[in-house]
């Protein structure tokens, strides 16, 4: 009998929140592995992240410097990690985070880690801030968007575009606004916590979809999965969803991964209008917090994404289960007070 | 007119459209129809088991039919022969 390998594999995103990371559904795949065994590694950035408690799917958790304290403090406190743990590979599954890491691929891999990123051009280029120019590149309908970086420019919103609006931060957090006075507001609220620039995008009324998937950098889908938002939070997160055999978003996702050879997981937004037109919202760089339905429909995408770090030859998923749902909930944990003292103090558990 | 093929109805009476991810719910009569067209049964076949069993009227049937198939080709879940 051929023996499992054994991985040790680092993984963020433990927030799972009303708008949660994914690491936690991420894990669950991980967990649920046919290929190897494997040690979790939580990398936490707040002492209350829910991940850091589940026991059962995070083996130990770590606490790690922001994004925004560089690359050299993240690096140092991933080597003591990796004297502690010998990480084999690591899952960054934050937007913020794939700057520094993608930065830090090469040094991770001379210590033995292995992570499977976007690279930097592709990262750039799919950005929020860069979509309109995107869409145009590839051929691909992205709604009309506009990238502002004072409040006072905001006053000439109405020169380039009819409310209602949607003003983006450059990472997270969106809100509609109907008037200059909303989209003022917003403007304030999303510098606050995200900084400069804002993008304020044309509002397409429509129906959200997803699509998840996972491409190997050299223009080929490995895998993809369809989804229908059928229960959408007030953060315009879905609590609820229905996997779905759309060819032609099936298609636009081939486009997206052929055209920019896309490396790693990925998440596309997209708003289907009353004449049935796809228009892309967002790229997401990395695996959303829905990716545990790919798994439930036969696509084990964190698992790929973990053989394809190591090197290893993926085959790519040719099919997925239509009509599987999920369902999201939230749970209470009873935590004892030495497991928070515990990760507040010492920054590990 | 045809029911697309792709579209599945349970014995309680939901359809589901896998292309779009769109569920609705129709009564035991709404789903009796979709199974006709399932079966590819024209609408004079159709109309001959309706009007048979539930003893209507040709015209109640006929503004029926068209009002149901209306509203499912709205929803996308009909293609022309």
């Amino acid at each position: 009998m051929i023996e499992k390998k054994h991985l040790t594999i680092a993984v963020s995103g433990l927030n799972a929140i009303d708008s949660p990371g994914p690491g936690v559904a991420v894990i669950r795949a991980l967990k649920e592995a046919v290929s190897f065994d494997c040690r979790i590694i939580g990398l936490a950035y707040e002492s209350l992240e829910p991940g850091i408690f589940m026991h059962d799917l995070v083996d130990k958790t770590y606490q790690i410097p922001y994004p925004s304290s560089g690359t050299d403090s993240i690096m140092e406190r991933l080597e003591y990690i990796h004297a502690q743990e010998k990480l084999d590979v690591i899952i960054p599954n934050f937007d913020s985070e794939l700057y520094p890491f993608i930065r830090l691929e090469q040094r991770l891999k001379d210590m033995g880690i292995h992570t499977f990123l976007p690279t930097m051009e592709q990262f750039e280029e799919r950005h929020k801030v860069n979509l309109e120019a995107f869409g145009k590149k590839y051929g691909i309908k992205v709604p009309k968007g506009k990238v502002y970086h004072d409040l006072s420019s905001i006053h000439a919103i109405s020169k380039d575009f009819q409310y209602p609006v949607l003003v983006k931060g450059k990472y997270y957090d969106a809100y509609i606004a109907y008037n200059v006075d909303q989209a003022k507001t917003y403007f304030n609220k999303i510098t606050a916590k995200w900084g400069t620039p804002v993008i304020v995008q044309e509002f397409v009324h429509g129906t959200e979809f997803n699509v998840t998937g996972l491409g190997d950098g050299l223009g080929n889908i490995i895998a993809a999965v369809p989804m229908r938002k059928q229960y959408i939070t007030d953060k315009g997160k879905a609590w609820g969803g229905i996997s779905i055999a759309d060819l032609r978003m099936l298609e636009l996702t081939e486009r997206f991964i052929s055209q920019t050879k896309w490396r790693g997981g990925f998440e596309l937004e997209l708003m289907k209008d009353k004449n049935n037109d796809f228009y892309l919202l967002e790229i997401n760089p990395r695996m959303p917090a829905w990716i545990y339905l790919a798994v439930g429909v036969g696509q084990n995408i964190p698992e790929a994404l973990v053989l394809m770090a190591l090197g290893e030859k993926v085959l790519p998923f040719t099919e997925y289960k239509v009509g599987k749902m999920f369902v999201r909930y939230a749970w209470d944990m009873i935590v004892d007070i030495e497991e928070f003292q515990q990760i507040s103090t010492h920054g590990e558990l | 007119m045809k029911i697309k093929k792709s579209i599945a109805v349970s014995a309680s009476g939901l359809i589901f459209n896998p292309d779009t991810g769109e569920s609705f719910t129709v009564n035991p009569m709404g789903a009796e129809i979709i199974n006709y067209l399932k079966e590819d049964k024209s609408q004079q076949e159709i109309a001959t088991h309706v009007i048979e069993k539930y003893n209507v009227d040709t015209s109640s049937f006929e503004k029926d039919y068209e009002d149901y198939i209306g509203l499912l080709s709205n929803y996308s879940l009909v293609e022309n022969d």
